[in-house]
Order: C-alpha cells, then structure tokens, then sequence
C-alpha cells in the first residue's frame, strides 16, 4: 500500500487531502462548532508564533546569523498596531494621564495597512541595527540585537505620549476570525520558503556554510546579510501585530526579552534549518507550554503533597529542555531537511525492506 | 550644580565603572579563549549574591567567612557550567554553542525564581563596607571608595598570572591559536578550567561589592550588568584584560555623567551602553586596546 502511496499524483492527492482536513478543522473551530475559546487561542497563538519563528530560522538557521532581538521586533510590530488601529473616540481614555501625540491623535488606519506598516517599521529597525553590526562577526549581532529589544522596550516605556509607557495601550479591536491569524501564518511561511528556494536563498545558504567560500563565489556577504535580517524582521514584526490584536493590549512587559527564548527553543526543537520543523515545533511548543501549565499548579498525589510543583517549575523544565536539546540533539526534528511524504514513508519502512534484505535480498 | 555633588557624581562613576571592569574580565577572558559570549556570567553574578545572602542572613556567617564560602560556591558553579554546558559541545557549529550558553543563563534564572522566587532579598548589610566616610565634604560609603582599588589590584593579578605563571603562558597560546596549542601538548581543558575560575572569583567579588552599592538581589539582576560588562569588554578591545577594565570605567563614567548632566534621560539610562556598543563597532571594531584579527582559510 505504501508503494501505491509513494508515487507522485498520490502524493498531490494526499497534500490536497491533507489541506483539505486542515481547512475543515479550523472552519469547525472557526464556526464554533468544536472547541471553545481556550482552545482557539492557543492555536492562534501558535500561528503567530510560527510566523515569528519561521522569521527567525530564516535569520538564524538558514543565514547563520545568530540574532536574538525577535521580541524587540514583535514589541515595534505590536506597537504600531495598536497605536494606529484603536478607534479615534478611545484614544483619550486610553491616554488620560499624558495625552497622546497630538498628529498620532488624529490618524486611524485599517488594520492590514497598520500591520505591514509595523512589519516595515521593524524592517527599518533592523536595517539601522544591520547596517553597523553585520560587516563583522555575527557574535555582535547577538548581543546587539538582545540589547536593542532590551532598548526598545526601555524606549516604549519612557516615550509616554506615543505608546502611553508602562500602562500600554489596550482597546485595541479584535479580529472577528481565526483565518486573520492563520491565513497571514500561511502566507509568510509561503513567502519565506519562496524566499528560501530562491537564488537568495541559496546565497544565504551559502553564507550560512562557509563565509569565505561565499564571497569568493561572488556573493555580496553584506547585502545578503542584510536582506536576510530585514526579510526576518518584517516578519517579525507583522507576527508582534497579530500578538497585539490577539491580546487586545500592549504593553512593555509583554516583549521582554526571554520571549525571544521561545523562539530559540522552537527553532532548535524543529531543527536549524527547516521550515516545516519550525511550523510543528511552533504548535508543539506553544500548545505545550499552556499544557503544562498545571507544574506551576501544588499538585496532590493520593493525599501527598508533591513538592516540586510551584511557580516557576515550568520555566526550569522549559530551560531544561532547551539545554538537553542543545547539548544530545542538536539536530531538533528535522535537522536542516523538510518534511515531506517521501520522509514519513521512510520513516515507517525503515525496519521493513532490511528484514526482507535478511531473508532473500527482496528490496528494491 | 555644586562641585561636591559632582565630586561625589564622579566617585560613584568610578565605583561602578569598576564593577563593570570586574565582571568584564570574565566576559574578556573566556572570549579570547573559546571565541564564546558566556551569556551566563551575569548569572553567576547573580547567584553569588544570592550565596551572599544565604551565607549571612541565614547560616549567620561572619562577613570574610562568607566572602570565602561565596567565592569558593561562585567558582564551583562556574566549572560546573563550563564542564555541563560548554565542554561536551567544544567540536560543535558555534551557534550550538552559543544557544547552550543562553539556554544555561536560562537556566539559572529560572533556577533562581523556583527556588528563591521572584521577590527582591535584601543584601546583608556588611557595616564595615557601607559606612559612610566623609572626604572633602563628599560623603562616600566605604564601598565606593575601595571598589576602584580592588578591582586594579585584581586586574594585576589577573595580569600577573597571565603574562608571568606557566598557566598563564598556557592561556595566551590557546587564545592565539587553539589547535596549534592543542598540539603542543598543553592541556585545554586545564586552561579553560583556570579561565572560568578567574571569571566567576571576580563575579563573586564583584557581587559583594555591587550588593553593597545595590542592596537588591532577584533573578534577573545580572542581565543588565552583563549585557553591559561584555559591551564594557568589547569597547576595551574583546580579548585584552586591560581594554576590558578600561571600557569598564568609560561606560560606568558615561552612564552616571548623563543621568547627572541630563536628568530628564534618567529613563534611558540602561540605553546607553548599546548606543556606544554601535558606534564603537562603527568606528573601531576591534576596540579601544584591541588588536586586529585576520581570518585565517
């Protein structure tokens, strides 16, 4: 049945089917028709979380730039959306204790041109932090780019008559469907993995390998660097205006910059390197996260009181796991591969066809 | 402004520029030899003070009692990191490396929360270290006055034992050239053991007296200064022990000259360490002290 499978119309078929499941269950829970609220969250959530960590598995898996400023580029993201988004009449309420920039006070956009918008701004962000860091080893560039989310968000909290300071800016107007969150999921990892598949891309694969051999190949290390960062920003960016739509609120809190750290262990977890890693290990690691939330919980076991379990436990076993993936595997799921059927088939062959070689040499 | 609280502005420049020196050379050190940020140095900082405030508060240990226990603690902890964390990846991508060294600093911060949860501790209040002296009409704490002191007799040391004792020959050879050392038989890890015990007895020290200055000890204190400590080491001349003390007293000197000359950017205080990060890597990217470094096909 697998040889059936494993030809190239079937293939297509299976993709058609598999898009076809999918559109049905996100209609279902879109429609409120499975599922309840918790539920759609997460999974929102976890859309968004692809997209910023596609963004930077672009950066940091397909470039080898190691970047860290993932949560600074969502905070401008985010920011811009709620700035621009929440309607004229809230505006005062929001800002009572220091009224708001007077031209920003007059100025409503609709919320796709505040989200490219955003996703720009981020862009720009990360070309003015490129521009001095990426002409020398990319060891800067992960302390610049922590420093600048650390910046950013000292820069949201003080600069109160744009983004209101520590209280945020909340009000901001939901989205009425699931299809706003998961259809600009499919579309950037759509772009993204164009990109990759690119001639760009390759550069940046180059790049990524071997920096010497790269610029002696004729590419212009630099500008592909560049491109790289800002293309991972963007997206970043767009990701921090879903996030802040999501939540309803913004506030400086919300970016500091261990979220950055989710980021990094859903990269490393779906393998440096891999865009369909990265999109399951982004589900994986969200919904996870909010699973185990009940480590957090005193847990009662047949009247014993377990003592491990109190605040901050999850956070160890999240670090843990970082650390023992970093250290026995480093290679995540998928390592620098994608998923395919191709890759699933083999996966449940493998002990097959070698019996068969055992016994009479049958296979292939 | 008055010339005594400039006076006493300039003295609390130099104190915490010294700090940031001291923890710097940690940072300068273990660069030059593994070409590794160690994220989890301000983590060390971080929990040395927390050794500090159990020593004291809760085993009712003398000062110089404790100064020992943490000093000896802070360096058990940073072998430990350096032989779990770093050393079974010393062959591997160098990105690997550096996502254990932030997932160890991960780690330990949320170490930190579970166990001793997020609240602020307060630091033991060492007398002998916060009384205030009175200098020319400027009223100092003690530990303002000996911190810049400290930290340049530690940097002789440091100094001392890197350019005068075998293992400090053995540290300039691996920083220069890893394999080629390898092959002379010198002993890395030996060499790179002796690094993270430098760094982490100059983070407990540093910790002591910072905890004297900032009586206020929580999981996340060391991110700050440890961000601005490799940023002190990189304005020095990554690599270069001196270079490193040198940043340390330019940022700590530039950080408490604009909060006394333009107080309304108070806020942006943390800001400004990354603003000479950028124009340093602009305009001298290999630092104040550093020397240019070619890479070798």
């Amino acid at each position: 049945m697998i040889d059936k499978l494993n030809n190239k119309k079937n293939k297509i078929y299976l993709n058609i089917l598999l898009a076809v499941i999918f559109a049905i269950i996100i209609i279902l829970l879109d429609t409120e028709r499975i599922g309840d609220n918790y539920i759609r969250r997460i999974l929102n959530l976890s859309a968004i979380y692809t997209i910023v960590s596609v963004s930077m598995n672009l950066v940091n898996g397909f470039t080898g730039l190691f970047s860290l400023g993932q949560a600074g580029f969502m905070a401008v993201g985010a920011y811009t959306v709620a700035i621009f988004t929440v309607p004229l009449a809230e505006r005062a309420k929001i800002f009572y204790i220091i009224p708001q920039n007077p031209v920003l006070a007059q100025i409503e956009l609709p919320f796709v041109i505040a989200l490219i918008l955003g996703g720009l701004l981020a862009a720009l962000v990360a070309i003015l932090i490129g521009l001095p860091v990426l002409r020398l080893k990319s060891d800067y560039l992960a302390i610049a780019t922590l420093g600048f989310s650390e910046i950013i968000r000292i820069v949201f909290t003080n600069a109160k008559s744009i983004t209101n300071g520590a209280l945020g800016i909340n009000r901001i107007p939901p989205m009425p469907t699931m299809w706003v969150f998961f259809g600009v999921a499919i579309l950037s990892v759509l772009l993204i993995w164009l990109l990759i598949n690119s001639s760009y891309g390759r550069a940046f694969k180059a790049i990524r390998e071997d920096e010497v051999a790269a610029e002696a190949m004729g590419i212009n290390l630099f500008k592909h660097k560049v491109m790289s960062f800002a293309v991972g920003a963007f997206f970043a960016g767009i990701g921090g205006g879903l996030y802040a739509s999501l939540l309803a609120s913004v506030d400086p809190k919300q970016f500091y910059f261990t979220v950055t750290y989710n980021f990094l262990l859903i990269i490393v977890l779906g393998g440096m390197g891999s865009i369909s890693g990265t999109v399951i290990a982004a589900f994986v690691v969200t919904s996870g996260l909010e699973v185990l939330r009940f480590f957090d919980e005193p847990l009662t076991l047949l009247g014993v009181n377990i003592p491990l379990f109190r605040p901050g436990f999850r956070m160890v076993i999240f670090s843990l796991l970082l650390m023992i993936l970093v250290l026995f595997f480093r290679n995540g799921l998928l390592g620098q591969k994608e998923m395919s059927w191709k890759l699933i088939f083999d996966c449940f062959n493998k002990k097959k066809p070698r019996k068969k070689t055992d016994k009479g040499g049958t296979a292939q | 402004m008055t010339i005594e609280l400039f006076m006493q502005q300039l003295a609390n420049g130099i104190s915490i520029g010294s700090l940031y020196a001291l923890l710097g050379i940690g940072y300068t050190m273990v660069y030059g030899i593994l070409r590794l940020i160690n994220f989890a140095h301000g983590d060390i900082f971080m929990m040395a003070s927390y050794f500090m405030v159990f020593s004291v508060i809760n085993f009712n240990l003398p000062w110089y009692a404790a100064t020992v226990v943490v000093i000896i603690a802070s360096v058990a902890l940073g072998v430990l990191l350096e032989k779990t964390a770093y050393r079974p990846l010393r062959n591997a991508p160098r990105m690997s490396i550096m996502i254990s060294a932030i997932g160890a600093s991960f780690l330990l911060e949320n170490l930190a929360t579970y166990l001793f949860t997020g609240v602020p501790k307060g630091f033991p209040d060492i007398k002998i270290l916060t009384r205030a002296v009175n200098l020319w009409g400027v009223s100092l704490s003690v530990a303002t006055i000996i911190t810049p002191f400290t930290t340049l007799i530690l940097l002789y040391v440091v100094l001392f034992i890197t350019n005068k004792t075998k293992i400090g020959m053995a540290m300039r050879a691996v920083s220069k050239d890893f394999e080629t050392a390898k092959l002379m038989g010198i002993n890395i890890n030996k060499v790179i053991s002796t690094t993270f015990i430098i760094g982490s007895s100059l983070a407990a020290i540093g910790a002591m007296l910072w905890g004297s200055k900032y009586p206020s000890v929580y999981p996340l204190m060391g991110v700050m200064p440890g961000l601005k400590c490799f940023i002190a080491a990189v304005l020095g001349g990554i690599g270069n022990t001196t270079g490193a003390v040198l940043g340390g007293f330019i940022l700590g000197m530039a950080e408490i000259m604009l909060v006394t000359f333009l107080p309304s950017l108070t806020g942006y205080r943390d800001a400004i360490a990354f603003i000479i990060l950028i124009v340093i890597l602009l305009v001298k990217p290999t630092g104040l002290l550093g020397e240019k470094v070619t890479d070798k096909v």
